[in-house]
């Protein structure tokens, strides 16, 4: 791909051998490339893990390597994966680094578009290691912790508070679920763990933003939140901004648990450099009457395979997921939903936005589960695919298992283009076709969008019109 | 578990020529080098692998029924041009053929094909894809065909009424591969309607059949397949379904019998203008398991498809829909939809559904959806209130459901007929039930088929 990028068409891609990263040779903590026993013990004892945590993960890195590449369904892309090439653990201090001046211009104008602030640009170009965010991260850990809640990263939650650690860690994600939650449970790092007392509804949301700098933009990084009984929280996660890495596989879990009663929304935005394998495994377990939401958005990356899912084990509890997709030329945005009713007279809700750009590719692959012994339980699920040019691609998957009493599922699905009636009617009122395609495109993601905070939507938008602006003409 | 399969073709004394015992043993290795199907495969998800018995059928046995009754029980409730009766894959009675032939067109046994129509069977024969899942089964097929019609229409000539075949099973351990080949040439227009049935409804069997349709330029095809083996029926129905430019095919399959039915059936739009309508209707009982794979392929720019698949389910039954709708890069103006609709009507039913798009082109209109559900609580108590039993009402409205298919049928006797065909099942189905609560009767005689009739009509459009 070309570093030069024309003026009107500030894609998000950039040359990967400009402003190249440089890792200087004697570090301290890390582990070499490859990935075997040895690299485990080495990130134990680097990390002064406790030894059950070391047996997890060994058992991990077996079922990793038993478990073939799931091809048969998925991408081939996925065998252009080396799993002998990278490094799998890099500590703090670790981090590659570069100078603003390297930065490709179309980058930096891209931060400028978003209005990304100075300091959050320069860690997010890759030129600082760490984000100085510690005054705002102290400043909100003190003010959850007022109310009992536990906002910390995986590695202090497994060390200071291994009761409620150790309880559900790995419970709704076990380490064979697939190949790659596989190997995160071997070489995971980073992450955040967060516990929500009874009844503690937390009024902001808490954001993995804040803990930048706790090595949480990890390749690997593990995510477990708890929230009990009648509690409330929303996490975020991500942001709009384009991340570049050199390292291009990232393996994310995120386990979720809402106890009788509790509301959890989790939100993604996940924007990586468009060389990145982000091959993540999302699930949450919902108790009676509780409540999930995933908001999930992606938009970078080379090839995204997420799922996020929700098993509906209590009476009446809810799950919902929300996915944006934007596939551009290149990228293949593989995601969808999962839905485990497994108990009476809960709900499920899907709702997929994908618009494919270019050569981009979108897919949506769901699974919706009801079995046998349940009564009342019901799903909705739409799927809607936009596409801009005529190479662009949109594949649906769903899968829908239906059986037992007074259960009924919907599934909708529909492809389109951009009218292009509407696009003359805007080029009549005088906007530029690029501006009439991303009125048009923000326009089919709104409905979706307005769920976001307010934030987000707002850097969505502005990003859904940069993505836009190089595709038609 | 499973052995090699049904023996390999023994000729029963009958000639055949060189090039065609060539291809059967060509596809018989096939058969035998190609996998059975693994439970992770994605063209055979869900279904239960297990049920799949290839083990000691024989083809060509000699059924128990007496020659003389196939006649008799092949008859259909509407007119037709021209009818062929086969009973374990042995012709038993070809009626019509020369009357079509003074038009032109051939109605021809395979067997009489080989000798007749050489060149068309050379070029027609099994020449389009199976590749939705079978392809073994479709390669046994290819190794046993024997039995099953040939139908060619010239050019500009129609055929008003339809031309009919009947494949029977006959007693137990019996194998058949009942083939159907359609050509029709440009701007011609033919009915096709195949009766698939046992002799013996609860005899052992395994049912392996294929059916080409060949849809010439502005040519229109309608075939209509009732698929009704008896209860402990392994059975395969594979179709390719292939349409030039401004031709229109329409398949139906009607699946009601069998233990378990794999039904794959694939329409490729192959010209500008191209239509096709593909619909199918099941009705589950017991552990019937229906196994349906579809593909809706658009190759070229400027064509339409269109698929709706009903399936009602009672007892623990089962029904698998895997669809996709392919669109290459080239396609644009596909307008193409793609619709499941699942009634449970047992708590223990079970509809698994998996409508798939794949779209490589922007200019397109592709939907799909998929529903699953039960009876509507209040429809059923309308119609308990009238003094109709809960099991009756909910099938009267599983009549309804259906009829969405039906009315897509262009010729009303074929509509009737598949409505009976329905009807029967679901009474086989009641007065099984009605052995089983015999206070259900309440002194009330049971309905006559006109009563149903009426209570159809007055209920069409109220479920779906």
């Amino acid at each position: 791909m070309s570093g030069i990028v024309a003026q009107d068409k500030p894609d998000l891609q950039i040359d990967q051998d400009q402003g190249n990263f440089s890792y200087p040779e004697d570090y301290a903590f890390d582990a070499g490339t490859g990935l075997t026993e040895k690299t485990i013990d080495y990130i134990c004892d680097t990390k002064g893990d406790p030894d059950w945590v070391r047996e997890f993960r060994k058992k991990a890195l077996k079922v990793f390597q038993d478990k073939p590449l799931p091809t048969h369904w998925a991408s081939k892309d996925l065998e252009n994966i080396h799993f002998d090439d990278f490094r799998y653990y890099l500590s703090k201090g670790a981090k590659p680094k570069r100078s603003w001046d390297e930065v490709p211009d179309d980058v930096k104008k891209t931060f400028e578009r978003l209005g990304i602030p100075e300091k959050e640009r320069a860690f997010l170009a890759g030129v600082e290691a760490q984000f100085d965010s510690e005054a705002a991260y102290s400043n909100i850990k003190k003010a959850v912790a007022e109310q009992g809640v536990v906002f910390v990263g995986s590695r202090e939650g497994l060390k200071e508070h291994p009761e409620i650690f150790r309880k559900w860690f790995g419970k709704v994600i076990p380490t064979g679920d697939n190949k790659f939650s596989a190997l995160n449970s071997a070489v995971f790092s980073g992450g955040s763990f967060i516990y929500v007392p009874k009844g503690v509804k937390v009024k902001h949301p808490l954001q993995a933003y804040f803990r930048i700098n706790a090595e949480n933009f990890g390749q690997f990084e593990r995510t477990l939140i708890i929230v009990d009984e009648g509690a409330e929280l929303t996490y975020m996660e991500g942001c709009t901004a384009p991340k570049f890495d050199s390292v291009t596989l990232h393996s994310a879990v995120v386990e979720l648990v809402a106890m009788k009663g509790a509301k959890l929304q989790y939100i993604t935005v996940q924007n990586w450099s468009p060389n990145v394998f982000n091959l993540v495994t999302k699930r949450g377990l919902a108790h009676e009457e509780a409540e999930i939401k995933w908001i999930d958005c992606n938009i970078g990356s080379r090839l995204t395979m997420k799922y996020p899912g929700v098993v509906l084990k209590g009476r009446k509890s809810r799950g919902e997921v929300l996915s944006i997709a934007l596939a551009n030329n290149g990228q293949h945005q593989d995601t969808g939903a999962k839905m485990i009713h497994a108990a009476d007279e809960t709900t499920s809700n899907i709702i997929s936005k994908s618009i494919s750009i270019g050569s981009g590719r979108a897919t949506y692959r769901g699974l919706v589960h009801i079995p046998r012994h349940l009564k009342g339980c019901k799903n909705n699920t739409e799927c809607d695919a936009l596409l801009i040019n005529s190479e662009s691609r949109t594949d649906t998957y769903p899968a829908i298992v239906t059986r037992g009493e007074g259960n009924s599922v919907q599934h909708e699905a529909s492809v389109s283009k951009v009218s292009a009636e509407q696009i003359f009617y805007m080029q009549q009122r005088g906007l530029s076709e690029g501006q009439a395609m991303s009125l048009s495109v923000n326009g089919f993601v709104n409905e979706l969008v307005r769920q976001f905070p307010m934030e987000y939507s707002v850097e969505l938008k502005r990003l859904i019109d940069l993505e836009m602006e190089g595709s038609v003409g | 578990m499973v052995k090699n399969g049904p023996m390999p073709p023994a000729r029963n004394g009958v000639l055949v020529p060189a090039w065609w015992q060539g291809r059967q043993a060509e596809a018989w290795k096939k058969f035998q080098a190609t996998p059975m199907p693994r439970r992770q495969d994605e063209d055979w998800r869900f279904a239960t692998i297990d049920a799949i018995q290839l083990g000691d059928f024989q083809p060509g046995r000699k059924g128990e029924t007496a020659d003389a009754a196939w006649a008799e029980k092949s008859t259909p409730s509407f007119s037709h041009a021209a009818k062929a009766v086969f009973a374990n894959d042995r012709l038993f009675q070809l009626e019509g053929a020369e009357e079509l032939a003074r038009k032109g067109v051939v109605f021809e046994s395979l067997s009489g094909a080989l000798e007749k129509h050489p060149a068309l069977l050379k070029k027609y024969f099994m020449a389009h894809p199976v590749d939705l899942g079978a392809q073994k089964f479709a390669a046994l097929h290819a190794a046993h065909a024997s039995a099953g019609v040939l139908i060619h229409v010239p050019k500009n000539v129609e055929v008003e009424l339809p031309l009919v075949s009947f494949h029977w099973l006959d007693g137990n351990d019996s194998a058949v591969f009942p083939h159907t080949l359609i050509v029709a040439g440009e701007n011609s227009k033919v009915t096709v309607v195949d009766f698939l049935g046992s002799a013996d409804p609860e005899g052992k069997g395994l049912a392996c059949g294929l059916n080409d349709l060949l849809v010439g330029p502005g040519a229109k095809v309608n075939y209509i397949c009732f698929q009704r083996w008896g209860s402990n029926v392994t059975s395969f129905q594979l179709n390719s379904t292939r349409v030039e430019k401004d031709g229109e095919a329409r398949t139906l399959f009607v699946n009601l019998g069998a233990a378990y039915a794999r039904q794959e059936s694939r329409s490729t739009l192959a010209g500008s203008g191209a239509r096709s309508e593909m619909l199918g209707l099941s009705v589950g009982k017991d552990r019937q398991e229906f196994d349906q794979r579809t593909l809706q392929c658009h190759d070229v720019p400027n064509t339409w498809s269109d698929l709706l698949y009903k399936n009602a389910l009672d007892d623990r039954s089962k029904s698998i829909f895997k669809g996709l709708i392919r669109v290459a890069p080239g396609a644009s103006k596909t307008d193409a939809y793609q619709n499941n609709r699942n009634l449970l009507l047992n708590p223990e039913a079970e509809a698994d559904s998996m409508p798939g798009l794949e779209i490589l082109n922007d200019d397109v209109r592709c939907t799909h959806g998929a529903t699953t559900g039960q009876i509507d609580r209040e429809l059923l108590f309308y119609l308990m209130a009238r003094g109709i039993d809960p099991r009756t009402g909910a099938q009267l409205l599983a009549h309804g459901f259906f009829e969405e298919v039906i009315a897509r049928l262009p010729n009303r006797k074929i509509g009737e007929a598949v409505r009976t065909a329905v009807a029967e099942k679901f009474t086989a189905m009641r007065s099984r039930s009605r052995k089983m609560l015999t206070s259900a009767s309440r002194g009330k005689s049971p309905r006559t088929s006109e009563e149903e009739a009426m209570d159809i009509r007055a209920l069409q459009g109220l479920a779906g």
